[in-house]
Formats: structure tokens, sequence, C-alpha cells
């Protein structure tokens, strides 16, 4: 019975420090989870900042099944959290419904797509071709077997969206490339298996590969260090990665998921909502590492020729085609 | 396709059967007194998770791989001591295993290390380096311009870790200890008819509990294998089913060690092909890459549904030893 009372005390209790902590806004990580280095620790990192420097503080649910998306989201949303910033595009399907029972809170989703936004939704996505563009350029300035790879995570639009941005980049330096490209799987388990990242890094370095590009959230550690340890090149995603293995990452491609989700909280219920942002090259929303760790591995050539073909696509001169554009890729087939 | 690529795929088989292996043989030694043992891969799970912390912070992965087998012999007592003790359900004990590590490994993680359920990348000594044989070819340039019989010695021969070829020897160790040595056949008659064992004068828990600590032992270098040296850290479910796969493989090779080792590598060879081939064109139809990925699967249910013929089980497996009414 004293047990029976403790669990209940402990809930009344929850219960109390939730609805005392009015308007602070959530994030909800998607599958991949809060540390995988990549995706999801841009938006955590983003999260941090402005706690830091409101002094506020934020909730933030680390998503265990699908089945869970719902459910944090109502949990957060009864709970008066304002606003509700949602990583991943999986969720959107799901928040375009509840967004719409709970018309007094605001919910931000970054890389999702919705045919039709409700009023009270942000959809932030980013332009991951361009910045893609400029890291496939570098890998193949950087590969001396003329093979480069590409590793994406779940098979995706979204993912064939920066694997096609790559290998027209890479065939702009060297229009006789050879790309190799490989998926991890189909299911979302693909964001968080290091173990097949490995073994796919292993085929694509058997198969003459010395560059490869990784865009698969956590399993993307698995392939980074496998390059690390066979001594070629790789490139990072989402976050700076170059640190992972100083001296071995080529660079990474930035996507500037915490400078989205900064700004979203920062905003606070003041956000602007009902429609979509798209920031890409011109709005620094993505963008190409440069840091001590890869200080040697970049040349003078590669600078040139990525700051060159930077100005061209933000001028409209280059036009990076989109994977969106009519569902396939001139430069790879998947 | 290349002769070159083949031996690639091959390398890689031999690289994802080794855990399935020495889980395999695990629960051969398990089932094979009498004991069924369906915790396999919630005792890789701690052992890979232990492993890789100690291996971490200690910066020696044999300190590493011993604290893994460690946490893999606790798990192994539990259900040692829930179902031959308490003569409680086997397969309840061996779920309840399973859920523990799952549930736990995290945890502990999250609370060492706080990085979301998972250990930091070990580096240097804290992991398994592979192996190179004496005049094996290390790069791959260099093999691709050997001769055949120089590209099967340094490509796949060469260049594994040790727990590799660790688990090919235990193949005919185990063999020889089952089956030509007093202990083995004692084990064996333990999960066959543990009464005769009794009237003999042996102590049938005693076998048992042996046989189920041997499991420990090979289930903690399978965990640590994964976390050690396939990978260089720790995530979360990162056995990824690989304990439920070696018990479909124990019973295809209908609980014998030799053919445990050809089912272990038909499920890594499949694997490695899931890899290597993501979608590949087999007479003008393309084979998806989804039905690549099943393929283990689909065998596996092939295989349990009567294409080895009958596999029949230790005869008192899963049943706990009453000594007298």
């Amino acid at each position: 019975m004293s047990l029976m009372q403790k669990f209940l005390g402990g809930a009344a209790a929850l219960a109390l420090s939730a609805s005392a902590a009015l308007a602070e806004p959530a994030l909800i990580y998607d599958l991949g989870g809060k540390f995988d280095k990549s995706f999801n620790e841009a938006a955590f990192n983003g999260a941090e900042k402005w706690a830091k420097e409101t002094g506020g503080s934020y909730r933030e649910i680390e998503l265990q099944s699908e089945a869970q998306r719902e459910q944090a989201l109502r949990r957060f949303a009864e709970a008066g959290a304002n606003p509700i910033v949602t990583t991943g595009f999986a969720i959107a399907s799901t928040l375009d419904e509840v967004a719409r029972d709970y018309p007094e809170t605001k919910f931000v989703n970054i890389d999702g797509w919705l045919p039709e936004i409700p009023a009270n939704v942000a959809l932030i996505s980013f332009q991951e071709h361009q910045g893609s563009y400029l890291v496939g350029m570098m890998a193949a300035m950087a590969s001396k077997t003329n093979t480069v790879g590409f590793i994406g995570g779940m098979d995706i639009p979204l993912i064939r969206h920066f694997g096609c941005g790559y290998a027209q980049g890479a065939k702009a330096v060297n229009p006789d490339i050879n790309i190799v490209a490989n998926m991890t799987g189909t299911t979302p388990t693909a964001w968080n298996d290091p173990v097949k990242g490995s073994e796919l890094a292993k085929a694509q370095i058997s198969q003459g590969a010395d560059v490869i590009y990784a865009a698969a959230g956590g399993t993307g550690v698995g392939v980074l260090q496998t390059a690390a340890d066979e001594g070629i090149l790789s490139i990072g995603v989402d976050s700076n990665q170059n640190h992972l293995h100083s001296g071995k990452v080529l660079t990474s491609m930035l996507k500037r998921v915490d400078v989205a989700v900064y700004n979203s909280m920062k905003a606070g219920t003041a956000l602007e909502t009902g429609g979509s942002t798209v920031l890409g090259l011109a709005e620094e929303g993505v963008g190409v590492a440069m840091d001590s760790h890869n200080a040697a591995l970049v040349s003078d050539e590669m600078k040139a020729a990525v700051e060159a073909a930077r100005a061209k696509i933000i001028a409209g001169e280059l036009d990076v085609v989109s994977y969106y554009a009519n569902d396939s890729c001139p430069a790879l087939s998947f | 396709m290349e002769f070159l690529t083949i031996l690639q795929v091959l390398d890689s088989t031999m690289r994802l059967a080794t855990p399935l292996l020495l889980a395999c043989l695990a629960g051969l030694y398990s089932e094979r007194a009498g004991i069924f043992d369906i915790g396999l891969e919630g005792k890789m799970l701690a052992a890979a998770l232990l492993s890789a912390a100690v291996a971490f912070s200690v910066g020696n992965v044999w300190i590493g791989m011993l604290a893994g087998i460690g946490a893999s012999l606790v798990l192994s007592l539990i259900h040692g001591v829930a179902s031959i003790s308490f003569r409680g359900n086997q397969l309840i004990s061996g779920v309840a295993i399973n859920f523990l590590a799952s549930g736990l490994t995290v945890l502990i993680a999250q609370d060492w290390f706080a990085q979301g359920g998972r250990t930091p990348s070990l580096v240097g000594a804290a992991r398994f380096e592979p192996i190179t044989l004496p005049g094996a070819l290390t790069s791959v340039r260099e093999i691709s311009q050997a001769g055949p019989v120089m590209q099967i010695y340094s490509e796949l021969l060469s260049g594994h870790t040790v727990i590799v070829y660790l688990a090919l020897l235990l193949v005919p160790l185990t063999w020889w200890g089952l089956f030509r040595t007093r202990f083995g056949l004692r084990l064996r008659a333990v999960g066959e008819n543990p009464a005769a064992v009794d009237t003999a004068g042996v102590s049938v828990k005693g076998m048992r509990f042996a046989a189920v600590m041997i499991c420990g032992v090979l289930c903690g270098i399978a965990g640590a294998y994964l976390a050690t040296a396939l990978q260089a850290q720790f995530v979360k479910e990162m056995t990824a089913g690989r304990g439920f796969i070696a018990l479909a493989a124990l019973i295809f090779a209908k609980w014998r060690p030799v053919q445990a080792l050809y089912a272990c590598l038909l499920f890594g060879l499949l694997q490695a092909i899931a890899v290597r081939f993501q979608s590949f064109e087999l007479g003008g139809i393309t084979i998806p890459v989804q039905f690549m990925e099943a393929l283990p699967y689909i065998l596996t249910v092939v295989i349990l549904a009567g294409f080895v013929g009958k596999a029949i089980p230790p005869r008192a497996g899963g049943e706990p030893y009453v000594k007298e009414r």
C-alpha cells in the first residue's frame, strides 16, 4: 500500500512540475537518437545554445518507436509547451493531424513536407543538394583512385537529394569519375546501424572508393570509423564531424539544424507559422566545414573551387538539379 | 563477377559469421545439456556494453573482453539459478534476460558516459586490430594486382581479428570436447536422460551449471567481438537479432558443432551479399534491396519448415530435473 502511495505521490509531483513550467519550448528528436553526432545532435546544440543565452529551459524527448510520435506531440501540447520543434521528415504527417487539435500551440518541423501547411505549423527545409554539391567537388578533387563513395541512411527522397547533389559536384570536377552509392536500409533503423555502415564502407573501399560521404545519421559514425581505420577520407554530415577523426575527415556538409532550432526557440510564441522556409547556401543554412582538423587535407585549389562554385550557385549562374524536381538524378542512378 | 569480388564477399562473410558462430556454439553447450537458452541475445548485448565500457576506461581490449565475459556470466548465472536450481521455465527466464539486457545496457551507458546510451569510440589498444598473417598484402590495390593464390591468402585468410580465428578454432575443440571426452559424454547425457546420469553418481545440477557457464563465456566473447572488433563502440541494441539467428542456425545444424559452422557461414554469407549487392540484376530482372535484406530471414523460415529433415532437440531439453518426488 505504501508503495502505491509513493507511486501516486510521484505521479502527482510530476504532474505539478509539468503544469508549473508553462510556455517552455519543446524539442522532439527523431529515431536516430539525440547523440547521433549528426542531425539530431545539431538540433540539441541549437537548443542548448538558446538555453544558455536566455537562461530558459526546454523539454525534450528522444523517440524510441514510430508509435511515440503522436503520443509525444500530444503530451507536449497538453503540457503547454510552445513552440514544439520536431526534427525529421517522418513526423510531418502526424504533426499535420495533431496541430489542428491545438490551434494555440505553434509547431515547427525540420525536413518535413506537407501538401497543405496548417496555420500554426512552420516547415523548415534545407537545400542539401547545394551543400552536397560542394563536398562532392572536394571529394572528386581529393580522390586519387577516381572513385568516390556515397552512403545514405534510409532510402528516402531526402537522402537521394543529398546523393544527387554530391554526384553532380563530383562530376563537375571530373566527368569520368566513378560514384559508388549505397543506402543502409529502408526502415528507420537505418539511421542507427554503425555495423552496417562499416560493412558498406568496406565494400565501397574494395570497389576503389577513397573518399566516402556518409549522409546517414548515427550510421555515419561507423562509416567514418572504418574510413579512418582503412586510411581513406570520409565526409561527415549535418553537424561538423571533422573532429571525430582529426586529419582523416575531409570535411563535413553542414546543415544548420542548430540555427533553425535556435531561431525557432528564440522567436518563441511569436514565431511565424503557416508556411515553409527553405535555407540554402545564400542563407548559410548549408555549407562546408573548414577547421583546424581538416586544414591539412584541404588544398588552396579546393578552397578556391568551392568558393567559386558557392558564389555561382548563390548568384543563380550554376543550377544544381534537385532530386525533387522530377524524382530522378541526372548524375547518379540509385 | 570478378574473382576478387567473390573473395571480398567471403571476407565480409567471415567477419559477419563470427558473432553468429560464437553465439551458436554457446547455445550448443547449453541446449545439449538440456537448458534451452533464448537469452543469447541479451548476454551478448550485456557483454558488448561492458567490454566497450571497460576497454575504454582501462585502454586495454583484453581486460575489456574479460569484463564482457563477466557480465555475460552473471546473466548466465541468473538463468542457471532460475531454471536449474529453482526449476523455473527456461524460456521465460531467457526472455527476461533479453529484456533486462536491452533496457539495462542503455541505462548504464547513459549513466556512465551520457552520450545517449552509447560508449565513446575506442581507439588504439582499446580495440582488437586485424592480424596480418606473415607475407600477406594489406592494401586493396596490391591485392587486386596479385595472383589468385595470394589474393585468397591476403584477402580471405589474413586481416581478421584474433577472435575470428579463435571462433574457428572453437569448432573442432567443441566437437572433440563433446564427443571424445568424459565431460562431453556426461554433458550430452544430461540433456538426453538426466536420470541415468544421476544414477551413475554424477551431479545433474553441476553438469548443467557447467554447460550454462560455458555458454556465458562464449556469449561474452561474441558480445566483445561486436563492440570492440567489428565496431569500435557500444550502441544500443547493437546485437540486432544475432542471438536469434544463432538459435536458428543451431536448429539448422541439428545441435552439431561442425554443421553449426556451416550454418553460421551460410547466414553470414547472406548478410554479406545483402550488404554488397544492394540491388542487382539477374537475367533482366532487378532484385530489389528489400528482398536481399529479407533473404536471411526468408531462408531461415524455409529451412525450418522442413528442408533439413527432422531436427530433434535433446530429449530432456527444457525440462528441469527433479531428483525424486
